[in-house]
């Protein structure tokens, strides 16, 4: 079992790294890039029989993310490595 | 407090000295903060900063002890990674974001005393300008515009980067925080946050004395009695 958990800046979060990614895409001659926001993906691989969603979602409140300043989403698949 | 990262202990603790009083180094798996009067958590990277600053600090051992200190009213004060695991606990509003500019800043900067509610600032002249030095990649403070409308009402604006005679204006943010802003309290007033390091600057072979006023109008405060003096209690 596996979880993605996908952070991203909520919106109105100034996001610099975002803009100097945009700027250097604009540079390297890539036109009409209107904005590059950056987040991150945690994947966090479950051990069996613990494929329960609302826990994922709890790491997230409590850990994953700041909820101040980031919202996330996550996805479970039944894939193993 | 000393957590796995931090640097600045040595300093924050010399500081205590050079105030005239005592002071105990407590390791982070430590859980009880008996007999102490105040506490410090100092600028560091703990545990790396990996995931955010100051995320995974705030669930060391120690922190509920910390947690218990400012609800009793205790003096709590956050430096630079200090800052961001005391924002990280939710024991102070906001958070502290990338740089404006992507850059490590370390360099002197001034500070206006915005509020003096704060136990550190108690001493201080409201709008008096203190010389002190900044070293942090992330120290954007940010805050939603309903928050910031109620941290000012509240005077829980400590600090602001302003420029040597006090002028606060976008030019002297060295950072992108919101507003200016250096230094933020609790409703209470007895928890501190900032970003610069009042601990580099209490004896003149470190570049001068400003942090020094800080520790002292903390021990002032205490040694008054403290709890009636709350603004805010």
């Amino acid at each position: 079992m596996k979880a993605t958990v996908y952070v991203t800046l909520k919106n109105g979060i100034a996001d610099p790294q975002g803009l100097a990614v945009r700027n250097a895409l604009d540079s390297m001659g890539f036109d009409g890039v209107k904005r590059v926001r950056i987040g991150k993906i945690i994947e966090i691989e479950l051990e069996d029989g613990c494929p329960d969603g609302s826990k994922v979602e709890e790491m997230c409140r409590s850990l994953l993310a700041n909820t101040v300043m980031e919202d996330f989403t996550f996805e479970m698949s039944g894939e193993k490595r | 407090m000393v957590f796995p990262g931090s640097n600045c202990d040595l300093d924050a603790y010399q500081a205590i000295l050079e105030s005239g009083e005592e002071a105990s180094y407590v390791w982070h798996m430590e859980k009880s903060l008996e007999g102490f009067d105040a506490v410090i958590l100092p600028g560091g990277f703990s545990y790396g900063d990996y995931l955010r600053c100051g995320a995974i600090a705030r669930f060391s051992p120690i922190m509920a002890s910390v947690r218990k200190m400012a609800e009793n009213g205790r003096p709590v004060l956050g430096i630079c990674n200090g800052f961001q695991i005391l924002t990280e606990a939710g024991l102070l509003p906001g958070v502290l974001l990338r740089n404006r500019d992507l850059k490590f800043i370390c360099k002197n900067v001034y500070l206006r005393v915005e509020s003096t509610m704060s136990p550190f600032t108690k001493a201080l002249e409201s709008g008096s300008v203190l010389k002190i030095p900044i070293a942090h990649g992330d120290g954007n403070y940010f805050v939603d515009g309903e928050t910031l409308r109620s941290l000012e009402e509240n005077g829980q604006v400590i600090f602001r980067y302003c420029s040597a005679d006090g002028e606060v204006s976008p030019q002297f943010n060295p950072n992108g925080s919101i507003s200016n802003i250096a230094g933020v309290s609790n409703a209470r007033g007895n928890v501190l946050g900032m970003m610069p390091h009042p601990e580099r600057v209490c004896e003149e072979i470190t570049g001068g004395t400003d942090g020094l006023l800080l520790f002292k109008s903390m021990i002032s405060f205490l040694k008054g009695g403290m709890a009636g003096e709350l603004v805010n209690s």
